[in-house]
């Protein structure tokens, strides 16, 4: 309905300003409302057929009897918890915690004023973020004990390092980035205020890049749960196995599946509360920098 | 460029600069300027967006590193590389367009937080004068809130609480008041007109004409990176005679007109 401005000057004429025609425009066959029920009637409905087919194509006794032996799941207990759980657990928390440190030096380093200190962890991370973990396992079990006969650590340290040698790559850049996102104006700030530019860094700086990136670094924490797997590469004693060893090695003893999904439910146990307090942080400090500009 | 006409109160000035020159790359932002201010007194710089105020107030605590020239703050040779910029910086308080409060720590703890790690005062030490300096401006009552939660106004009325509570000998204030809105400024330019009248020795690039006639005791206007006009506020803004000076405030003073 567009009338003219000036035209449109009520009193003028007399007559009152026409209201929207609603003749005008077109009846529509259906209504708003109907169309969206139908669009989910049909979502709903597509749903249903594919569980269906789904369910009847399976083999249901197969599938129990490979994957859903109560019997086999039963005799796990407690050492799946007792050992492989608090294995993966733990090798998960040292890797990441070297890895973190690692990572703040790297991130430091790249933001450095110093050119080879930049190239140096620029090389460092795009060398770790590009290869695969399993490699990393892989050399830092096998090939370096091989290339320097000396060169004898025990697993937990190779693991710890071989973990904490991927994650820093990745949170490195991911610092560098909360680091970069705190406004240049508060280490003006800090400046101004007689603070050197490492007091700054470390007081002003830091703490609030923290806060950023807490979100994605709860994130890389499930990543290195989930590589902590790789582990079982290197071999272990019994009471070393973490999940996925624990499982391989259920699998074998018993020539069934079950294991996996056992072990699957351990590793979801780790990481959905991992990714529900990533959402809390995320909640909390995601926007909360609202009120540093 | 007109002749410095100054109050009597002379002897040699607080602030000395002479001859500065800055270029970001290929461009000139300052071209030779010209500058002292002394004990106590109050200086608006005033001039178009772009005209290099800011960078001029700047390089006085070293925060840009002048291209050329020297800085003299109360004997400090601030371009003297062996000078120990930290410790210097402490007796220059400075206000930021955008507060810069430290978005992390409370109202209490950005006034403490340089007095304490830097001029190794005890928490008793320095949250006394924290406490008496926030009185100052008004906001006792915030001491423990964080900034966040505060208006554009108390933000910046904290900053410069957190600026006098380094007990400094001069304030730089950069566009202090051109964040807010506009219901808030009275009420920061109230606490700087305070801080005038208790004798503060002050640097103010502002845009706000009226706080600059009532309060300044010299007004230097820039344009185009040098210092066209100073003098006495009731000259340079009353009765300018550079003809960029004039344009200047024709458009400032009367923005509606156009022309």
């Amino acid at each position: 309905m567009s009338t003219p401005r000036t035209t449109n000057d009520g009193g003028e004429t007399g007559r009152p300003p026409t209201a929207p025609q609603a003749v005008a425009t077109p009846k529509a066959k259906m209504s708003r409302r109907q169309k969206a029920k139908i669009s989910r009637g049909i979502q709903y409905g597509l749903l249903i057929v594919i569980a269906v087919v789904v369910a009847l194509m399976a083999d249901w006794p197969t599938l129990i009897g490979t994957f859903g032996r109560v019997d086999i799941a039963a005799a796990m207990f407690p050492e799946v918890v007792t050992q492989a759980l608090k294995n993966t657990v733990v090798f998960t928390l040292l890797g990441f915690a070297l890895g973190l440190a690692i990572a703040i030096v790297l991130a430091l380093m790249r933001l450095s004023s110093v050119g080879v200190y930049r190239w140096l962890a620029f090389v460092y991370i795009e060398f770790f973020r590009g290869l695969p973990a399993l490699v990393v396992f892989l050399v830092m079990g096998f090939g370096l004990p091989l290339a320097f006969p000396g060169f004898q650590l025990p697993k937990l340290y190779i693991i710890m390092i071989a973990l904490a040698l991927v994650s820093s790559a990745y949170m490195a850049e991911t610092i560098r980035a909360g680091i970069q996102a705190v406004p240049k104006g508060q280490v003006e700030a800090a400046r101004s205020l007689g603070m050197s530019s490492s007091r700054a860094m470390f007081t002003i700086v830091l703490p609030q890049a923290m806060r950023i990136i807490l979100p994605p670094l709860t994130n890389e924490l499930i990543l290195l749960t989930k590589d902590s797997s790789l582990a079982y590469i290197l071999g272990s004693s019994v009471d070393g196995r973490e999940l996925t060893a624990l499982a391989r090695a259920e699998i074998v003893n018993t020539a069934n599946l079950t294991p996996f999904i056992v072990v699957a439910l351990c590793y979801l146990i780790i990481t959905i509360p991992l990714s529900y307090l990533s959402r809390v942080l995320e909640r909390k400090y995601g926007s909360a920098e609202a009120g540093v500009k | 460029m007109t002749e410095t006409t100054t109050a009597p109160d002379s002897g040699t000035p607080l602030i000395a600069i002479r001859n500065l020159k800055k270029s970001f790359g290929s461009n000139q932002v300052l071209t030779d300027i010209n500058l002292d201010v002394r004990k106590g007194e109050v200086v608006c710089v005033i001039g178009p967006s772009g005209s290099g105020k800011s960078t001029m107030l700047r390089c006085i605590n070293v925060l840009e590193t002048p291209s050329g020239g020297s800085i003299v703050v109360d004997g400090m040779d601030m371009t003297d590389l062996d000078l120990d910029i930290d410790a210097a910086r402490t007796r220059i308080g400075m206000v930021f367009q955008s507060f810069n409060l430290f978005g992390h720590l409370t109202v209490r703890e950005n006034l403490t937080v340089a007095q304490i790690k830097v001029l190794g005062r005890s928490k008793e030490e320095a949250n006394h004068t924290a406490e008496a300096n926030l009185d100052k401006v008004g906001l006792s009552e915030k001491i423990d809130a964080k900034p966040g939660s505060l208006s554009g106004g108390q933000q910046q009325r904290v900053a410069i609480a957190r600026a006098l509570s380094m007990d400094p000998d001069v304030m730089l204030f950069d566009e202090p008041t051109s964040a807010l809105d506009p219901e808030t400024v009275g009420d920061v330019l109230q606490v700087m007109r305070s801080l005038a009248e208790a004798g503060m020795t002050m640097v103010v690039v502002t845009h706000e004409m009226e706080f600059a006639r009532q309060v300044a005791d010299r007004v230097v206007f820039m344009d185009g990176g040098v210092v066209v006009e100073e003098g006495p506020a009731k000259d340079v803004i009353g009765n300018p005679k550079e003809e960029r000076t004039q344009n200047f405030l024709a458009r400032v003073l009367h923005p509606g007109q156009l022309g």
